[in-house]
């Protein structure tokens, strides 16, 4: 709960600088190992939403998988979940992960803009 | 003017400055905050208070805030050690974060504390997503809740600076296997110390003691796999 009441409390202060009253859509990276539940993400997302700019917004979660890298061996796997982060082939102590952790908000959506007219390009180079 | 504008922020960015400014404040003043994280019922009240009675008798100075969803039950068991204590109620809320430690610290924490310890609300979800401004994050588990801890909390043990297990003392009773609990801890934080401990038996409170001193005095502390800075700042 306290994740998505964070992710309102940013994108409505973005929405605030931008002069935006209304959010359609926030966009964040979840990684697998982030220590977030999607679903309950979702849930939550809902109920801090109520009352803010971010009323009815659209939560997209993309989900990042956990992938880690041995320093000695150089091997690199999915860590899945739970993860393993030894790593697998060496059994040497040194993993390094390289994603999975990411809690980010990437985009969002304001609602109420006119919808940018698509460029219409004459497709004769294809 | 494109509807869908970039924002690429860290969720968590705020309370991971705020724990930046925390531990500097507290490392200019000579304080060191450890941060306790278990489930409800891990056993670690009563560590705590053996930890601060261990202090005190060997004349360091040390402080402790308790956090709970409710009841003062915790702070008046923490204060028969002497030892100042703060009861924090947090209102609802399943863990702690840096901004609110702060406010609570403010004009609380006695000037020449040595060592802070938090003990976190009992959780071992929400609570781990959350940088205190700690030195020593310490992850506890009793005998009692199965060696398969580690892995059904990953982030709370992956972050784990120091993993203790309490209760020792009931552990053959229990018939807890402490080789697969520490295979389950290596698991998803290789290389992390687990140290066995006993309230009742007084087993591992002065190694942890002396974990949280070295801490505070600079000694490298185990990096976690997962703790990876950069996951929450990159751009």
């Amino acid at each position: 709960m306290s994740i998505a009441m964070a992710v309102v409390e940013q994108v409505a202060a973005a929405a605030r600088d931008a002069g935006v009253d209304s959010v359609q859509q926030v966009r964040l990276e979840v990684g697998e190992l982030a220590g977030v539940v999607p679903d309950a993400l979702d849930f939550s997302f809902e109920l801090a939403c109520a009352g803010t700019a971010l009323e009815g917004a659209e939560l997209i979660a993309e989900p990042v998988p956990g992938r880690a890298r041995c320093e000695e061996c150089r091997a690199e796997w999915p860590t899945g979940m739970p993860p393993q982060l030894r790593c697998p082939r060496c059994a040497v102590s040194t993993g390094q992960l390289l994603s999975g952790r990411e809690l980010r908000i990437t985009s969002v959506r304001w609602a109420g803009e006119p919808e940018e007219p698509e460029p219409v390009r004459v497709r004769e180079e294809c | 003017m494109c509807r869908v504008v970039d924002l690429q922020q860290s969720v968590l960015a705020k309370n991971d400055e705020y724990a930046q400014r925390l531990r500097a404040d507290m490392a200019a003043r000579g304080a060191t905050v450890v941060n306790l994280l278990s489930s409800p019922g891990s056993g670690k009240t009563a560590l705590l208070e053996l930890e601060l009675s261990t202090a005190r008798q060997r004349g360091l100075t040390v402080a402790a805030l308790t956090a709970d969803l409710a009841t003062e039950n915790d702070a008046v068991r923490l204060a028969r050690s002497g030892a100042p204590v703060k009861q924090v109620l947090t209102d609802g809320l399943c863990h702690l974060e840096a901004r609110m430690l702060a406010g609570h610290l403010d004009g609380w924490l006695p000037e020449a504390t040595r060592l802070l310890f938090v003990e976190n609300v009992g959780n071992l979800v929400c609570p781990a997503s959350y940088d205190l401004g700690e030195s020593l994050r310490v992850v506890l588990a009793s005998v009692t809740e199965g060696e398969d801890k580690p892995l059904k909390y990953p982030t709370a043990f992956g972050l784990a600076h120091l993993v203790v297990v309490t209760k020792t003392d009931i552990a053959r009773a229990v018939g807890f296997d402490e080789a697969a609990f520490r295979a389950n801890v290596a698991q998803v934080n290789p290389g992390v110390e687990v140290l066995l401990t006993s309230a009742r038996r007084g087993q591992g409170v002065g190694a942890l003691l002396d974990r949280a001193l070295a801490a505070g005095d600079g000694a490298e502390v185990h990096r976690p796999v997962m703790a990876v800075p950069s996951a929450h700042h990159h751009s």
